[in-house]
């Protein structure tokens, strides 16, 4: 039965959302990490999604292909007193933007509720389907 | 006889089977929403349905489906799913820097629109087998 094919794209669509939802948690977890001694603060990180063609043309699932690094400069704040600091009083912390992460997570939250959405209208017209004729 | 009983059947039966690929195109199309470059697509289910009611009868006598002896009569052909012409590409309504063509107010609403059309034509396929098995009762 071809539906049950929509099981295998939108599972791929809420695999993939979900793991935009985790990259976003680790940058929101990480949004104030400072850097070590060696300068090398966290960078965000970002999923970037491809699609994958499944058995037929007409449908086709998502993935995350990789997971790049932003290449925004890290954020330096004057804090002489912080014990990290540096000759002329400076820190260096992660180039995350809490803002724009907000926004990453409610757009992914979205995406997952759509795709959930989809599978459970598929199984309930699959549950009567399988009722024809009764 | 019983053929003129069952052609209304394999109609709706038909229709059934393209509801079903529609609902999968457009469920590509939700899982795809993020993706960078993706081109929706969609059915005209129009065409797919006159493509799917004239292409009936036998299977051409070269292809031998279940034919296996001579006196094997030739399967119809069952299957009503659309070739690649009907399958169409979607547009963009509001233009995105990522080139992705998925409106997802229009999908949602394509999505639930098939979904119903899917349950009527399953229950005109009960209702008409239901009449059929009454008649064939007769009581």
């Amino acid at each position: 039965m071809s539906m049950f094919s929509i099981f295998g794209v939108s599972g791929s669509a809420v695999s993939a959302q979900s793991q935009r939802l985790n990259v976003v948690a680790s940058n929101l977890a990480n949004a104030d990490a400072v850097a070590g001694p060696d300068g090398q603060g966290y960078k965000a990180r970002q999923v970037v999604f491809q699609t994958v063609p499944m058995g037929s043309d007409a449908s086709s699932g998502v993935k995350v292909s990789s997971v790049r690094e932003s290449n925004e400069p890290l954020k330096r704040v004057h804090n002489p007193a912080h014990p990290s600091a540096d000759a002329e009083g400076y820190i260096t912390q992660s180039n995350v933007n809490p803002v724009e992460e907000m926004v990453n997570m409610i757009s992914a939250s979205r995406s997952y509720q759509n795709n959930v959405e989809v599978m459970n209208t598929a199984k309930t017209l699959l549950l009567k389907t399988l009722q024809m004729g009764q | 006889m019983f053929a003129n009983m069952t052609n209304a059947l394999d109609f709706h039966a038909k229709a059934l089977v393209l509801r079903a690929d529609r609902q999968r195109v457009i469920a590509s199309n939700i899982a795809n929403a993020d993706t960078p470059g993706y081109v929706g697509r969609d059915v005209n289910f129009k065409d797919a349905m006159t493509a799917a009611t004239t292409r009936t009868g036998a299977l051409s006598p070269n292809d031998s489906t279940g034919v296996t002896h001579s006196n094997h009569m030739a399967l119809k052909a069952t299957t009503a799913s659309f070739g690649n012409s009907t399958l169409a590409y979607t547009s963009q309504t509001q233009p995105s820097m990522d080139g992705n063509s998925v409106d997802m107010d229009r999908e949602r609403a394509n999505f639930v629109d098939n979904s119903v059309r899917y349950e009527a034509t399953l229950r005109f396929i009960n209702g008409q087998s239901k009449t059929l098995l009454s008649a064939i009762q007769g009581q």
